[in-house]
């Protein structure tokens, strides 16, 4: 384009000059409107013949006819005057609808151009989205595989975790379990040596007695030897009490740390909550030796058996005396000296339900935690002390066997759980 | 004539007692009297203070615990000052130490070897 720029420069000057003529000397009509059109030939013939002004080339529709008509007209006003004259109104007529022509190509072909080059830049520019588009589908279907993966993996992750879960909830359930069984064995393993010492002792005595008796005879004193033989009997009597008491600990103890078959079985429920209530006392004692406190039971002699799985019931009863020695241990330690502990067990029969109620005076429950008790992993004990499952667990053993299970406290003087079974 | 208070909730601990020392009670060295809670042991003090001279006491009983039945024994000053014995099957360090602090004069754990206990009642009679 640069060389062209010169190029039309010079039409432009020309068309000035044309314009100064035109205007500086009158008489010069006819020649500087000939030049002008010559020039303006000129120009349209440069559009059309070079490949470079293409675009310009619907200037040429728009001013050749004018041309043609501007020409005709200068020729005739040349040749033939009076025949323009004559036709001087169609001629204006023609030379101003050329004119027009010449405008009207002109904008409507400028507006085409305005539209098609919209509508190009329209184009371009959808396709520029579509690009964009496309690109960010892609990136999404990229993120969408990478979040699907994720998820698949925080599923099978949670999947996991829950398996765990379920695996540590009825380890704690077991521990809790083996808590209340190893808070049995140290009680247990005295409640046993007791009775063995005895059967050593009175084994022992009951031979040195056979060897007085064996004198007695010798010196024939026949009463002597029959009172020894007496005491000696009475001994193997207490040796057998003894050797009968240690093996149902033992028992006792057994059946404590199997898991419950779950058969109910019609069991005497004050021998139950005796047993459990002396385990419990022994157990805490030889963990804290500064334990002690005074047990009041009060059993009713009418209750006679009930169909309960003892071992479960036993359990309950076991938690709920340990939760009382704990409260009165409390509070001991928390008062005067005067504060004498006790735990209490009281079975009653009413006409349709048997009631073992275990209460305390220790500080109490406080009325804002009182309906939380209940709760698996709820505990007012300091961490370590307590899973929190005792009373969740008893709850539950308490229904599998057809009862109820009741709290009663005031803060600062006790607690009383009560266990309803059917009779 | 050496006169013992024994403090057992066990019973049979009175048949055993009775037997172990049945040469010493016919002999009539030694005679014997039972409690089976502190409370009763201090019912008897009260009534024979100064006639049991020495007392054997288990630690482990429900009520009353054999170590704070030697305290209150120690607080009474009993006229002469009875010998406390504390008998136990708990031998731990911890029980040991109350009962010397509290001014037991013996510490002996279960099962009671009598052989040792007579030598040391002949000792202290």
């Amino acid at each position: 384009m640069p060389q062209w720029n010169n190029k039309l420069r010079w039409f432009v000057y020309a068309g000035i000059a044309l314009l100064v003529l035109h205007f500086a000397y009158r008489g010069s009509d006819v020649v500087t409107q000939w030049l002008a059109l010559l020039l303006l030939s000129g120009l349209m013939y440069i559009l059309y013949d070079n490949e470079v002004f293409k675009q310009a080339r619907f200037l040429l529709t728009a001013v050749v006819p004018y041309l043609v008509v501007t020409a005709i007209i200068y020729l005739l006003t040349a040749i033939d005057p009076k025949l323009y004259n004559l036709w001087k109104p169609w001629f204006e007529a023609a030379n101003s609808f050329a004119v027009i022509w010449g405008f009207g190509t002109w904008f409507i072909t400028r507006r085409q151009r305005k539209e098609l080059a919209k509508a190009r830049e329209r184009a371009i520019e959808e396709e520029e989205n579509n690009k964009v588009i496309t690109a960010m589908k892609a990136q999404l279907e990229v993120q969408v595989a990478e979040r699907t993966q994720e998820l698949t993996q925080q599923k099978e992750e949670l999947e996991l975790a829950l398996k765990e879960l379920k695996a540590t909830q009825s380890q704690l359930i077991q521990s809790e379990k083996m808590a209340s069984l190893g808070e049995l064995t140290a009680g247990i393993a005295h409640e046993i040596q007791n009775p063995l010492n005895f059967v050593n002792n009175f084994s022992e005595v009951s031979n040195e007695l056979i060897d007085e008796m064996k004198e007695e005879l010798a010196t024939g004193n026949q009463q002597e030897a029959l009172e020894i033989a007496d005491d000696i009997k009475q001994n193997l009597e207490k040796i057998n009490h003894h050797g009968k008491r240690a093996d149902a600990i033992v028992k006792g103890m057994l059946q404590h740390s199997r898991t419950s078959s779950g058969q109910k079985e019609p069991t005497d429920i004050n021998a139950l909550a005796d047993e459990y209530l002396r385990l419990a006392y022994h157990g805490l004692r030889a963990k804290d030796k500064s334990f002690n406190a005074e047990m009041k039971t009060d059993f009713d002699e009418n209750i006679g058996k009930i169909n309960i799985v003892a071992q479960d019931v036993g359990r309950v009863i076991l938690n709920l005396l340990t939760n009382a020695f704990y409260a009165v241990t409390e509070k001991k330690k928390q008062s005067a000296d005067g504060f004498q502990p006790i735990v209490s067990v009281i079975t009653k029969k009413s006409h349709d339900h048997v009631s073992i109620t275990v209460s305390d005076n220790g500080n109490g429950i406080p009325a804002a935690v009182q309906e939380k008790i209940f709760q698996p992993f709820f505990t007012t004990k300091p961490t370590g002390e307590g899973t929190g499952l005792g009373l969740s667990i008893s709850y539950e053993i308490i229904k599998t066997n057809g009862g109820e299970i009741y709290m009663q406290s005031k803060e600062g003087e006790g607690t009383e759980f009560t266990i309803q079974l059917p009779a | 004539m050496m006169k013992v208070l024994v403090v057992d909730d066990e019973r049979d601990i009175q048949a055993l007692f009775e037997q172990r020392f049945r040469k010493e009670i016919r002999n009539k060295q030694i005679e014997f009297e039972f409690a089976f809670s502190g409370e009763e042991a201090l019912k008897y003090l009260d009534l024979h203070g100064q006639e049991a001279v020495l007392i054997l006491s288990d630690i482990n009983m429900p009520g009353m615990s054999g170590l704070e039945l030697l305290a209150r024994i120690k607080k009474k000053h009993y006229m002469p000052p009875p010998v406390v014995m504390m008998i136990t099957a708990y031998g731990d360090a911890e029980n040991y130490k109350t009962a010397k602090e509290l001014g037991a004069d013996e510490f002996l754990t279960k099962p009671v070897d009598f052989k040792v206990l007579k030598e040391k009642l002949n000792i202290n009679s």
